[in-house]
């Protein structure tokens, strides 16, 4: 290790592919705490109908940066961790194709996370701490009002910079580096999810700084976008944010897809089903994402044409996100399964993600998601795509790829109390929001009527538990990363793919010479 | 909650993970089947789909399950190594595909159900406002505002005396004065927004839609049955936006003609009130009425203000500025202080300025009349 600094400038001025790949890893997984944090506060706030804990901006602070801070700084930094440490071991590259660019969008992000954060520290009390509050959507008027608006905006635009970047630098290392006879066709699942998100990126982010730019020019220089006074119309930012936010929701659960598929495969000892309709049903989903972001508006006033256009777009989606489904099923059926703690997080994956993917296709159907919209309904489906969706298959991911990266083995036990928990507790916290939703309970809301209190109730403990049991994650890779029992080069009985084949853990530069896939 | 209640929720809870759908009507499980035509249509549709996802959920689980169980490697399971199947993912693409068709069809019919351009019979203009609901009788020259109600306010102050919640009637569901409307008529709504993005929603009715700033939502519900129906604000609109609740009473014909009477004869009666005079001591009163549910949601109710709302106590305005800035600065409003001039009588402004003026140590002993209020307009 003598061809590179040592202490914190390796950190600072590193190029390497893992060193950065590390770095965003631990950058979102303190985000999660910070973002789940806020998650307690907000189910404290709601363990009781009454306002207890919070004041009711402070309870729309904590709403709106979990969600902004889980969004750009949790979910969407952990794939782009897991691109920078797999993608050049998976393809037989040495490194990312451009790795001071690497260092950039990397470095870009905690000044981000700050910018965004610290007007909660800000005003007099700290219970007036002068945080966003208009939500993780952001919507005009609302946000127009907020006095530290530009705060929020530059760092949308940060976050949009260090995305951009990441996108650009994994779609060159993937068309460009790959090792001789890595056909586009032979490239593991997971590299195609990200080379398909990485355009998802490159094609929405813009879409984002434009709306943030739109709401800077009408805050602080008189232009009048979205203020019908001035000509202009609220709802256009609805359309402009949502043409980013439905894709955006797609960058967050692609990369998911690409994970799972290649851990099931993996240990059912049996090659992924139907690999080129993945990579069809993938590219599929992207495109839908494009053409259907005005579901999210439905009760925005649209013209019954335009509401039957977006009901049919939308409900198409399940065709592709089901053949997935079956894939996998298909994957496992006559398999030799065991199951080791990755798989375990897979298959939850699978089960769960599919509840959240039901509940998506009754939100689509326009006239009943009148009823569903901003409801409870809505926070639960969201959750079982990003939390039982998004963040299993990253939680499957690491304890996947953590013996390749550090040599050790985790500790497994532990690791399976940590699987059981979770799962159940994810549950006891989101399917009562279900009914929540069904029986009419508002969304954002810090108090509420007293029929809401019981399952209310129910759902904040099952947050407490699930909140706490990530600590144990915490320990459990500190634990793995400083020994464990060592691991072999292939670490899964008969894995297959380039990453098993490189020493574990994995030296700091790998396939300086590129293998040869056949 | 006691343990053993606790345990009852959860047995209710895992029997619905295996058999969702089942609506114990205790529970408030299920979406509500409502009291128009619209709102039945929507939770047929609601049932079927869901029903649907249930079987469809249940046959792939059942598949998964019977792999995990029998498919393992200590049960000696061989891996076999098949990995694609142009029938198989034919038909199952195209399953779901006809799934899809059955619902989008009659989802369809629904949809244009609920556009229906027919005339209605009472046309209520509906207004968000921070954070209380306006409603304005197209026809009838009526409008008022409708409040959280009083006891609900008071007990969600963060650090209530829980005791209040018990208390108040329909806590955060009730408000100061609902809209009433005749049965068996068709309502029209046309709502808009006075400042941010609302959205007007009685689930009974299954009515929800956005309160724009400038544009003009039309919508509609035809009540079938009599009775008190209540919803929310469904869209974030700020701080108090889980405060703005809506009430509807839903009245026989004449029931609601005899309403519309003693309305209008209320207001006519308000009116003359413009050119009294009043005492001190009726100024004090009234406006701390008017302060309490107009002011204190952003100035609090000591007048200390707090994050972007200004303090009033000692506030330079209220204490030494002239009567008539502070007179004009509530009618016409300033950035984020709504302007109150419409929605307040000239008596509830003179009275709240007086009550400002003087409440909280302000001590000014000004006293301010409807006259000068009409004056500042
Ligand atoms: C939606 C929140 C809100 C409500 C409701 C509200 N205000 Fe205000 N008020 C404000 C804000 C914000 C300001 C500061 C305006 C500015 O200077 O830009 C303000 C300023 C004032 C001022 C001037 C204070 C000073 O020192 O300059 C007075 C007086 C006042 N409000 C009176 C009232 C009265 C009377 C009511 C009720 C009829 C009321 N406000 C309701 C938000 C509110
Ligand atoms: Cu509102």
């Amino acid at each position: 290790m003598s061809d590179h600094p040592t202490g914190i400038k390796r950190w600072l001025f590193t190029t390497n592919h893992k060193d950065i790949g590390t770095m965003y890893l631990w950058f979102a997984f303190t985000m999660l705490f910070v973002g789940g944090a806020m998650a307690m506060v907000i189910r404290a706030e709601l363990f009781e109908p009454g306002m207890q804990v919070v004041n009711p901006n402070f309870f729309n602070m904590m709403t709106t940066l979990h969600g902004l801070i889980m969004v750009f700084g949790a979910i969407m930094p952990a794939m782009v961790g897991f691109a920078n440490w797999q993608v050049p071991l998976m393809i037989g590259a040495p490194d990312m194709a451009l790795p001071r660019m690497n260092n950039w969008s990397f470095w870009i992000l905690p000044f981000a996370a700050i910018m965004l954060v610290a007007p909660m520290f800000m005003g007099g009390d700290f219970m007036d701490g002068q945080g966003p509050a208009f939500g993780w959507t952001f919507y005009e008027p609302l946000s127009g009002q907020y006095d530290k608006l530009a705060f929020f905006i530059f760092a949308v635009h940060l976050l949009g910079f260090s995305s951009i970047m990441g996108a650009i630098n994994i779609i060159a290392t993937i068309l460009n580096m790959r090792a001789p006879g890595m056909t586009l066709m032979k490239m593991p699942l997971f590299v195609w999810t990200w080379l398909i998100t990485a355009f998802l990126l490159i094609a929405v982010m813009p879409v984002l700084a434009g709306v943030v730019t739109m709401m800077l020019t009408d805050k602080y220089f008189g232009t009048s976008f979205f203020d019908a006074a001035g000509g202009g119309d609220p709802v256009l930012f609805q359309h402009v944010f949502w043409f980013f936010g439905h894709p955006e929701v797609y960058i967050m659960i692609l990369p998911a897809f690409g994970i799972v598929s290649q851990i099931i495969p993996t240990f059912a000892r049996k090659p992924l089903f139907g690999y080129a309709s993945m990579v069809y049903a993938t590219a599929a989903i992207a495109f839908l994402s494009f053409i259907v972001w005005a579901h999210h508006m439905f009760t925005v006033g649209m013209p019954a044409a335009g509401e039957l256009y977006f009901m049919y777009a939308t409900v198409m989606i399940a065709v592709p996100t089901a053949v997935k489904v079956f894939n996998w099923t298909a994957t496992m059926w006559k398999g030799s399964m065991t199951f080791e703690v990755p798989m375990l997080w897979a298959i939850a994956f699978v089960f769960l993600f599919t509840i959240g993917g039901f509940t998506g296709l009754m939100l689509g159907v326009v006239p009943v998601d009148f009823q569903y919209h901003d409801t409870y309904f809505v926070v639960a489906h969201f959750h079982y795509v990003l939390v039982t969706g998004a963040l299993f298959a990253i939680i499957g991911g690491v304890y996947y790829w953590m013996p390749k990266w550090t040599g050790n083995m985790f500790d497994i036990t532990l690791a399976k109390w940590h699987f059981w928990v979770s799962t159940i507790s994810v549950n006891i916290l989101f399917f009562p929001q279900h009914f929540l939703g069904l029986a009419g309970m508002p969304r954002r809301i810090p108090d509420y009527a007293l029929q809401f209190a019981e399952f209310n109730q129910i759902s904040s403990i099952g947050a407490f538990i699930f909140g706490g049991t990530q600590l144990l994650f915490l320990y459990i890779i500190i634990k793995c990363i400083k020994g464990g029992d060592k691991v072999s080069d292939e670490v899964w009985e008969d894995a297959k793919g380039l990453e098993w084949e490189v020493p574990s853990p994995a030296p700091y530069h790998t396939h300086v010479t590129p293998p040869t896939v056949k | 909650m006691s343990a053993s209640h606790i345990t009852k929720k959860l047995s209710v809870l895992l029997g619905l993970l295996l058999v969702p759908g089942i609506a114990l009507a205790d529970y408030a499980l299920n979406m509500t089947q409502g009291v128009t035509e619209i709102s039945k249509d929507i939770y047929d549709l609601h049932q079927l789909v869901m029903w649907i996802c249930t079987v469809a959920g249940i046959l792939v689980f059942t598949v998964m399950i019977y792999s995990l169980i029998n498919h393992r490697k200590s049960k000696g399971a061989v891996a076999a190594q098949f990995h694609e199947s142009a029938t198989v993912e034919v038909v199952w693409t195209v399953i779901p595909l006809v799934i899809l068709v059955a619902i989008a069809v009659p989802a369809t019919g629904v949809l244009l159900d609920i556009e229906d351009p027919s005339k209605s019979d009472v046309t209520i203009q509906v207004t968000g406002w921070q954070w209380k609901w306006q409603y304005n009788y197209r026809d009838e020259d009526l409008s008022f505002f409708s409040n959280l109600s009083s006891d609900s306010n008071e007990a969600r102050q963060l650090g209530a005396d829980p005791s209040l919640m018990a208390k108040a009637d329909n806590y955060l569901l009730n408000v100061d004065k609902p809209i009433v409307v005749p049965v068996n008529k068709k309502v029209r709504l046309l709502i808009t927004s006075n400042d941010v993005i609302h959205a007007w929603w009685v689930p009974e009715f299954a009515v929800k839609r956005d309160a724009v700033p400038g544009f003009i939502n039309e919508s509609h519900f035809t009540a079938t049955k009599t009775g008190i129906y209540r919803g929310q604000c469904a869209e974030l609109c700020g701080k108090d936006h889980g405060f703005m609740p809506i009430v509807v009473k839903v009245v026989e014909q004449a029931e609601y003609n005899n309403w519309l009477k003693t309305e209008k004869a209320a207001i006519a009666a308000a009116a003359g009130d413009s050119n009294k005079t009043f005492s001190h001591d009726e100024l004090m009163a009234k406006g701390e009425a008017v302060y309490k549910a107009n002011c204190a949601a952003c100035h609090q109710a000591d007048g200390s203000g707090g994050g972007p709302f200004p303090g009033l106590v000692g506030s330079k305005l209220v204490t030494t500025g002239s009567i008539e800035d502070h007179l004009k600065l509530i009618i016409a409003g300033k950035g984020i202080m709504p302007p109150f001039g419409a929605q307040l009588s000239d008596a509830d402004i003179a009275a709240v300025t007086t009550y400002e003026r003087n409440a909280w140590g302000n001590n000014t002993g000004d006293t301010v009349q409807p006259a000068a209020a009409k004056a500042a307009r």
